[in-house]
């Protein structure tokens, strides 16, 4: 016991095993920190139910394409099969499995997704806070162009966009879908932190002479994160919503198994044609589950974290 | 004889001071009218400025999408014609009426002369096709679907709204809160798709596309012609009425909830007065008044057209329009459409913005 006391304090080790401490303290304290979130999360059904989804359709795009890989080879003697235990959706005008197909346009359909709600949420924070905290002219200027952006209507600049990039990469779209989703988060973080910047804590903070950035930084950000994320699992559904329309009407350049380009072909191949309807039916299914749960989670969270909105 | 000139003098000096004084009023009353309509004036200044950029923007980014309109034009004319390229080139940049060469700024500046002389572009490729004249007739058939559609849903969902707010337990509330989830996660097409799948080839119902038959009626006013057209409408409608009911009951249950705890909810209970009139009179409408902001917002942006929407009913609206024009790269008639669609967004949020602070004093102080 003595010696370990004598470690711990040891002059020569002192720097290294604080250093080593504190990282371990930092550590311990931020697996502390997700396993609450965790376990908040799994209190509310909604979030729980929403969370289970939306990593089923991540291992899915992720472990899927190892499991059941596609076969592009066209097939004309299997052209329109029913659904069986081989081909659980049916097979497509070519011949090809339906379920494979859709299995290997998960993975393009959620990047396109995560790319644009990782940028519109960080231009839109990023430029919100800025905003609503620093004020004056910045904020003036900022508010008009995120007013120019909300008045121009999103989806045909979307169509332009789409076409000014050449899309082959999920980040170009997901840039060109971003461009004009980020003025509406912008708004509200700025409202959110304009409520915030009365607050005492900040006050004391900024007559303390705290340096603008570690106000943001360390003591803004961690009051609005809860919100940020809520606000990205609603800009993910949205750019999953735009990404498949485009799409779907066959205006961007696209991988063929991606969920809208799937819709985009049973529609070409004519819905009168009763064999094509798990063609349709298949990624429409898919993009409701996902999207249901993207629905749950936000609405499960928003429940979490603002206990004053629980209805009942 | 002296005092002509006196007369004439204390006349005119008369006259003189009236006009001062009157000048002095007017002007006093003209600084009057802009101190007290400042925060007006101030709006519609920054809707000015927000039109121009708009347009700036709009005209720039069409100018990014590469590929080159007039090259693509002359290939097809030197094909169809047996010409050489370069004698299809010119009569390429003649018909298009568009010459890649000017400078950029040239081409601005026309195009903003057209706008101040309420001409909003004309077709590259068709002759007497302007951005007016489409939007004069496809606008109509947009307004037609969603403006109906926007009622419906909003009536029907404050409806539900407000009877979630007042009975938040039991089987019912349960069902309409699974009906606002899986409304509000499913988007608006996919909804489309289904139900013309549902009602037009699975059970042929409706009419799978299109605004009306042009075999059972002639177009104008009669009544096979306004049948056939609600007819044609019916499915539209009822797929925006789907999908739009759950937010507006969900907006109208979160504001309702909040006039459900005010002190003259409790007040009129303990006066008597029956559940349904306080319902219709002091709930309803208390809770209403927030959502009429939105429903204006919404009602702006219905004039952009729902591209998707009316691509799924291959409804001839102003979206699907546009979609095919930025597909041709039309560009006059793409930058005239959407300067259209976004005058109007600011000019209706605009007077909903002026109304509101005629109405309610404190926005007017605020905004200051």
């Amino acid at each position: 016991m003595s010696e370990k006391q004598s470690v711990r304090s040891d002059p020569n080790g002192g720097k290294w095993g604080d250093f080593l401490s504190r990282a371990g303290s930092t550590f311990a304290a931020l697996g502390r920190t997700i396993k609450n979130a965790f376990v908040k999360l799994f209190s509310n059904g909604q979030a729980c139910a929403g969370f289970c989804i939306i990593i089923f359709f991540i291992l899915l795009a992720i472990f899927g394409p190892m499991i059941f890989p596609y076969d592009v080879t066209t097939n004309f003697s299997m052209r329109f099969l029913p659904p069986s235990w081989e081909h659980p959706f049916g097979t497509d005008e070519m011949g090809r499995d339906i379920f494979r197909q859709l299995i290997s346009g998960t993975s393009n359909v959620l990047q396109i997704a995560f790319y644009t709600g990782l940028i519109t949420v960080a231009v839109g924070t990023l430029l919100g806070i800025i905003s609503g905290y620093i004020g004056g002219i910045v904020d003036k200027v900022i508010q008009g162009l995120a007013n120019i952006v909300l008045t121009i209507p999103s989806f045909p600049v979307f169509l332009m966009l789409a076409a000014l990039f050449t899309i082959e990469s999920p980040i170009e779209l997901a840039l060109a879908l971003s461009a004009w989703s980020w003025a509406g988060l912008c708004r509200s973080v700025r409202a959110q932190v304009m409520s915030f910047r009365e607050r005492d804590f900040i006050q004391i903070c900024a007559v303390m002479r705290m340096s603008k950035f570690h106000i943001i930084v360390k003591e803004l950000f961690p009051n609005i994160i809860s919100y940020v994320l809520i606000n990205f699992i609603v800009a993910v559904r949205n750019a999953i919503t735009g990404s498949v329309g485009i799409m779907m009407l066959g205006l961007a350049a696209y991988d063929p198994t991606n969920w809208g380009s799937m819709l985009e072909r049973a529609r070409n191949i004519g819905l009168v044609n009763p064999k094509v309807i798990p063609l349709l039916l298949a990624p429409l299914l898919a993009i409701m589950v996902f999207q249901i749960g993207t629905v749950l989670l936000s609405n499960g969270m928003d429940e979490i974290m603002n206990p004053r909105l629980r209805v009942n | 004889m002296n005092e002509r000139p006196n007369g004439t003098k204390s006349a005119f000096a008369a006259a003189a001071s009236a006009v001062g004084r009157w000048f002095a009023a007017a002007a006093q009353w003209v600084g009057r009218f802009f101190v007290r309509y400042w925060f007006f004036i101030k709006k519609i200044l920054i809707a000015i400025v927000t039109l121009a950029c708009s347009t700036i923007i709009i005209f720039f980014i069409l100018r990014l999408i590469p590929g080159d309109v007039v090259r693509e034009y002359a290939l097809s004319i030197a094909q169809r014609r047996g010409i050489s390229y370069d004698a299809a080139y010119e009569i390429a940049v003649n018909l298009l009426n568009y010459d890649p060469e000017a400078p950029i700024f040239t081409q601005f500046f026309k195009y903003v002369g057209g706008l101040f002389q309420g001409n909003l572009g004309a077709s590259m490729y068709v002759d007497g096709v302007t951005a007016n004249s489409l939007i004069a007739q496809r606008l109509p058939w947009t307004l037609l679907i969603t403006s109906v559609a926007l009622i419906i849903s909003f009536l029907l969902g404050t409806a539900i709204g407000a009877f979630m707010a007042r009975k938040r337990r039991g089987v019912a509330n349960v069902l309409l809160n699974g009906y606002i989830v899986t409304s509000g996660s499913i988007p608006d097409y996919l909804l489309g798709l289904l139900l013309v799948l549902l009602f037009a080839y699975t059970l042929p119902i409706f009419p799978a596309q299109g605004n009306y038959d042009i075999s059972v009626c002639t177009p104008g006013f009669n009544l096979p012609f306004i049948g056939s057209v609600l007819y044609h409408a019916c499915l539209p409608i009822l797929a925006y009425v789907l999908s739009q009911t759950g937010s507006w009951a969900l907006m109208m249950r979160g504001s309702a909830i909040g006039v459900l705890g005010e002190d003259y909810i409790n007040a009129a209970r303990a006066r008597g007065i029956g559940n349904m009139t306080i319902n219709r009179k002091y709930l309803k409408r208390n809770a209403m008044l927030p959502l009429v902001t939105s429903f204006a917002v919404t009602f702006a942006a219905l004039f952009g057209g729902s591209t998707l929407m009316e691509s799924i009913f291959n409804y001839p609206g102003i979206g699907l329009e546009l979609a095919q024009r930025i597909g041709q790269k039309d560009y006059f008639v793409v930058q005239g459409i959407m300067f259209f669609s976004s005058f109007m967004v600011i000019a209706i949020n605009l007077i909903t913005d002026c109304i509101y602070s005629l109405i309610d004093p404190r926005i007017r102080e605020t905004n200051k």
